[in-house]
């Protein structure tokens, strides 16, 4: 089995199957991270780039930890004190890194569409690792198979995400990635962080969470950045966690346990409070685990695929 | 310079003439206009099927210069124009310095006269407020002494009402149009998509119509008050690009307000949806953003109906290396000198949306009338200010063919039918080499 595509730019017009070969494929992979030696030969002697234009530090280390049991030579670049620091133009700097011969290129950038860009001029495998407002496939796939694992199905899923939809590039990738896998999306925030047409996307909208949680299995909440206060889409972090954050005390009126998920870093007291997030139900840290896994999976596709 | 067209048809609707004549042309002054036999010493072109009309201006071009000249200068744009078939231009002022000053108007003039042998008309278009910051008014009346043709913020457009009612007022005293693009910075914000399905799919910051739409509709309410207090403003709408505007436009125009607008080819032609398919070609990035079906619809049937009045490119040129970038880092722009002509002969007049006599009005008779240039008179004893077309030939656009110095075009690979073959004026023949 291969993917469709030698790139992977977003989950938009992923198909099924691909979606399918890569958890299915990442599952093999956790199963080596059980193990006492966690390395494999797949990857040796192909050199892989870390561009990161924009500051990440899970998603940063994810990938690196990826690459090198998959015993990959890694390269990380960062753009603090880099050539783009003395004004080279992002072309001429991903073209000189390039020139020294990388196979596969992961990229996060504060640009929607920069991987994409960086696809139409580079001849190495791109993977997006977060492009501004966009999307964030990684991570969604991560989420789908940390949701999978714990129900054993997506098909009919009832998933609600929740917070700032309109920045948020892992919102949209959850939503084309668990669309195409049959999921039932609904999205949950005040209405300055909805965008607009969302319900095109086939996905549901509230503004009430507390009518929301009873009819959800999985809640995917999302950080929200604390400078939103500041350009009035929120009159208030507290305001914002009384009407939207998920508190022990709201999800008791659930009558089934919801799976609490958070692509992190968690903001304690504003859309998660501290007991939820720690709580039996929340699988946070299951998800960066279940990160390595699935990246793997993504670099030993794309990666072989060439051959 | 002693030429023949032979068998051309010349249309110029100011003048209710469309014949098919031949046209004699002795140093820059039409001599004859009918049935003539070849004489000695004459440069004859046989223009059977090909179109010869009054020359076009395009009221809306960047020439970048002062300030910018790694994007354009005065001369390659002067010569864009011409190789795209423009006898005449309207710079706008957003130069560095702004054209908020004589000096800086005759600068332009005097480059403009330099260029080509000044065969392309520059009309600079003066800044409404200083360095167009929306806060005092420039100096309007010496601007107008030194030859400005209207006066226009463009893209920084005056956001204070009440700065706005003064521009009204005071340009008003000198029968100059005002030239407004509209936007309401505080709900365009950073955007850089239409805001709709596309920009939330693509995830592209959202700029929403109502930003153009509320700009537009608190200068016509401004103008509907100042009407009994002053009578000669005109205003002009830069690039209208939305259906909401377009209603406005045709529901002001019916209280008999002095107002007209323009639409450029690419909010023609183009749809928000073009970013997705090209995977964020910046050639799409464009200010106003492209819009949805449904705009676009409204745009072609007010251009049909007579509510849009010109058609203005925008040319908004950039360097290469600002346009190969990621989308959020890339300049807003399209250039449009090269492309304008041949898109609307092609998607418009051969298509039978409208007849090239109403193609005419809109690249020549109506952007005179709104910037209050004479009308150029296709008669015996006049000089020749001629654009020559001809609606026939198939051709593909080539940015290796522009004179602009810059390439970002989303229109680079179309396969036209139709093209500007050339211009006449002050004495000369450019012939087109697109």
């Amino acid at each position: 089995m291969k993917l469709k595509s030698r790139h992977l730019l977003g989950l938009e017009n992923m198909p099924r199957e691909d979606i399918e070969l890569i958890l299915n494929t990442a599952v093999s992979f956790k199963e080596v991270l059980e193990r006492p030696i966690k390395k494999l030969p797949t990857l040796q002697g192909r050199t892989i780039v870390n561009l990161f234009f924009e500051s990440s530090t899970r998603t940063r280390i994810s990938f690196e930890l990826a690459e090198r049991r998959l015993s990959a030579d890694v390269v990380n670049f960062t753009t603090a004190g880099s050539s783009m620091a003395k004004g080279e133009t992002f072309k001429d700097t991903v073209k000189n890194i390039e020139a020294m011969k990388v196979d596969m290129v992961v990229i996060r950038h504060s640009s929607p569409g920069a991987p994409h860009f960086l696809a139409k001029i580079i001849d190495a495998n791109v993977i997006n690792a977060g492009d501004g407002t966009h999307e964030h496939p990684t991570q969604a796939l991560l989420d789908i198979f940390t949701m999978r694992e714990k129900f054993g199905y997506i098909q009919g899923l009832n998933v609600c995400i929740v917070g700032d939809i309109l920045h948020s590039r892992v919102a949209r990738s959850n939503i084309f990635g668990l669309k195409t896998l049959g999921a039932n999306v609904s999205v949950c925030g005040p209405e300055t962080l909805i965008p607009k047409d969302i319900e095109s996307l086939g996905v549901e909208v509230y503004h009430n969470i507390d009518e929301v949680i009873p009819k959800v299995d999985v809640l995917n909440v999302l950080r929200l950045q604390l400078e939103r206060q500041n350009s009035a889409f929120i009159p208030s972090l507290q305001e914002y966690h009384k009407f939207f954050g998920i508190t022990r005390k709201r999800l008791e009126k659930a009558s089934k346990p919801i799976l609490i998920m958070h692509p992190g870093p968690i903001n304690r007291g504003v859309e998660l409070s501290s007991d939820v997030a720690d709580s039996e139900h929340s699988v946070i840290l299951e998800q960066v685990t279940n990160g390595v896994a699935v990246r793997m999976a993504i670099l030993y596709l794309l990666g072989t695929m060439a051959n | 310079m002693r030429v023949i067209f032979k068998n051309a048809r010349v249309i110029n609707p100011a003048q209710n003439l469309d014949e098919v004549v031949d046209l004699v042309i002795v140093n820059g002054r039409i001599e004859k206009i009918g049935k003539v036999s070849v004489g000695e010493d004459f440069e004859v072109y046989d223009f059977t099927g090909k179109v010869i009309a009054p020359g076009f201006v395009d009221m809306h071009v960047h020439l970048r210069e002062p300030g910018f000249e790694h994007k354009e200068t005065i001369e390659s744009g002067v010569e864009a124009g011409a190789n795209g078939g423009f006898t005449a231009l309207c710079c706008m002022p957003n130069t560095e310095p702004a054209i908020d000053e004589p000096g800086v108007v005759e600068y332009v003039k005097k480059r403009a006269g330099e260029s080509l042998d000044g065969i392309v008309d520059v009309y600079p278009i003066g800044a409404i407020t200083k360095r167009r910051e929306g806060k005092e008014l420039a100096p309007i009346a010496e601007l107008v002494e030194v030859g400005v043709v209207g006066f226009s913020d463009d893209g920084n457009p005056v956001q204070d009402s009440g700065v706005m009612r003064k521009a009204f007022e005071y340009v008003s005293m000198f029968d100059k149009v005002i030239i407004q693009h509209c936007e309401d910075k505080t709900l365009s914000q950073n955007g850089m998509a239409n805001e709709g399905y596309w920009s939330t799919v693509l995830g592209l910051a959202p700029y929403p119509n109502i930003s153009e739409e509320i700009i537009l509709y608190r200068d016509l309410r401004l103008l509907q008050y100042l009407k009994p207090k002053i009578k000669n403003v005109k205003y002009h709408v830069a690039h209208i690009s939305s259906k909401g505007s377009v209603e406005l436009l045709r529901r002001f125009k019916d209280d008999n307000l002095n107002i007209s607008a323009e639409v450029t080819p690419h909010h023609l032609l183009l749809t928000d949806k073009d970013i997705w398919e090209s995977n964020y070609d910046t050639n799409f990035k464009v200010n106003p953003p492209l819009k949805s079906e449904e705009d676009v619809e409204a745009l072609v049937s007010a251009l049909k109906d007579g509510t849009i009045d010109v058609i203005a490119t925008d040319h908004a040129p950039h360097a290469p290396e600002e346009k190969e970038s990621d989308f959020a880092s890339a300049p807003f722009g399209i250039i449009g000198l090269e492309t304008a002509v041949g898109l609307i002969l092609s998607e418009f007049v051969n298509k039978g949306i409208i007849s090239i006599n109403r193609m005419i009005e809109l690249f020549s008779v109506n952007p005179r009338k709104i910037l209050g240039l004479p009308q150029v008179k296709i008669a015996e004893g006049e000089s020749a200010n001629l654009t020559l077309l001809d609606p026939n030939f198939e051709w593909v656009v080539d940015a290796g063919k522009f004179k602009s110095k810059s390439r970002n075009s989303p229109f680079i690979g179309w396969r036209l039918k139709g093209k500007p073959i050339g211009i006449v004026n002050k004495g000369k023949i450019y012939w087109s080499s697109l």
